[in-house]
């Protein structure tokens, strides 16, 4: 049977984690390497990189700890934040990146959508949505890291890139992100069963409960978080052995 | 020895080669791995692999693109009998012929063709994710249990039209070839790359691995 994904997400920015856990054997909290070769060895099923540095004269670092990842990690790594261009796919790829996450960029240039599936595959595209409620049932993005609202509908976006070749949906509730009161399970089940591919499922888990719920009602193929990794309330192991006693398939 | 593995341009190029160095620096006769697409350097290969990601036929064209690749490549796998791996569309591609995107021609090395995954209106495709793989003994899966889980990416997969050239199964929920082997040459679906520790030693077994 597949399995369900537990993906931990780091945020780098200039080269360093900005939420780090002080892992007890890690030599360096601030190293994105470090935090992934834990992460891999705890069992993650894959590891997610968000790149928020905000000068593109600094975005060389994040090259550098793709590779060291990847020469370290034999994990899918999926790297996003800045992806703006075909060469800025190309060039992550080429670092060692297995998947390339893109938001603002596929809002603002629907046709990059069609040219990267065609160019990389589908499964190497992910449409990272940032979605927040606006009524019943309803949800728009928002894009530049959730600073920039949209009048466009979060449900029809995802359909749209998902005819267009996107892999996977990488679907934050901008409204859960940082609560810790779990998942937007009615926005994941609105997009899970209008669309074919996988979606991620991200913003707002806070305790185990919340994982299974995000499977259960929210129909996520994978389960995204970062702080309740980072500051170690939770290790991977727990959310997988917790998911696997409420008879949900995981990767032990 | 030589162990080359085929640049062509395949977006998973750099993954397949860490992994493959990874494995190598730890065996007691590693192997010299080249990343190439120069002829003359294929025909001198001990062994091969082929990744792929992507379109069936984008990988095709790639590949037909360099000039006598496909011709250095035949010669040293079918002629004289080299080992080779291909890894997901690079496994595909061993097939007759695919029917992603129209029907294409695939190098014809082992029978069958590639088909969409048919799965139930509830199963997501691409099959994203970590997978149960079961198979028959070989020493290609040396030390690798029953129903251990390997990464797999596809939304389209190689039905083998002899049973004996399909050596392991995924299921999702109908069976689906996760490799194939005919004689010498090996291929997987799923991502060894990818698979961590189980993914590093179906890399040690590909390296160790004398096809008779």
């Amino acid at each position: 049977m597949l399995k369900k994904r537990i993906i931990p997400c780091l945020d780098v920015d200039r080269g360093r984690v900005v939420k780090g856990v002080n892992f007890v054997d890690l030599i360096d909290a601030g190293d994105p390497v470090e935090q992934a070769k834990i992460y891999n060895s705890e069992g993650a099923d894959e590891l997610c990189f968000l790149d928020i540095t905000a000068s593109s004269d600094d975005r060389e670092t994040l090259f550098e700890v793709v590779k060291k990842t990847a020469e370290n990690c034999f994990i899918p790594l999926t790297v996003g934040g800045g992806v703006r261009t075909i060469d800025d796919i190309s060039r992550l790829l080429h670092h060692g990146a297995d998947k390339v996450s893109i938001n603002t960029a596929a809002v603002e240039n629907i046709d990059l959508v069609a040219k990267a599936a065609k160019k990389y595959g589908s499964s190497t595209i992910v449409i990272a949505v940032d979605a927040k409620k606006n009524g019943d049932k309803s949800w728009n993005i928002f894009t530049h890291g959730g600073r920039k609202p949209t009048d466009i509908d979060a449900l029809e976006y995802c359909i749209e890139v998902a005819n267009l070749g996107a892999g996977e949906i990488l679907l934050t509730s901008m409204d859960r992100d940082g609560t810790k009161i779990g998942f937007d399970n009615e926005l994941l089940s609105t997009v899970s069963s209008s669309i074919d591919i996988p979606v991620i499922a991200s913003g707002g888990v806070g305790n185990l409960e919340h994982f299974v719920e995000g499977v259960l009602k929210g129909g996520a193929s994978a389960l995204l978080a970062a702080s309740i990794f980072h500051f170690g309330e939770y290790s991977i192991k727990d959310v997988k052995t917790y998911l696997a006693e409420q008879n949900i398939a995981v990767r032990i | 020895m030589k162990l080359v593995i085929i640049n062509y341009g395949s977006g998973n190029l750099h993954s397949v080669n860490k992994a493959f160095e990874a494995v190598n620096n730890n065996l007691e006769n590693p192997y010299e791995i080249i990343v190439t697409n120069t002829p003359s350097e294929i025909l001198n290969a001990d062994k091969l692999v082929l990744p792929g990601v992507g379109a069936f036929q984008d990988c095709k064209n790639a590949i037909h693109k360099i000039d006598g690749l496909f011709e250095s490549l035949e010669q040293v796998v079918i002629g004289e009998k080299k080992a080779f791996m291909g890894i997901c569309v690079g496994m595909q591609l061993l097939a007759e012929k695919s029917l992603e995107f129209g029907e294409c021609e695939g190098f014809g090395w082992i029978p069958g063709e590639v088909i969409k995954i048919e799965a139930p209106a509830d199963y997501k495709i691409p099959h994203m994710g970590w997978n149960e793989v079961t198979f028959r003994n070989h020493e290609l899966l040396n030390n690798i249990s029953q129903n251990t889980d390997f990464y797999f990416v596809h939304s389209y997969y190689f039905r083998t039209q002899k049973n004996e050239n399909c050596i392991a199964t995924t299921k999702y929920p109908n069976p689906i070839t996760a490799a194939v082997l005919k004689e010498n040459i090996y291929g997987t679906q799923f991502h060894p790359e990818k698979s961590h520790n189980n993914g590093k030693q179906i890399i040690t077994n590909f390296l160790e691995w004398e096809p008779s």
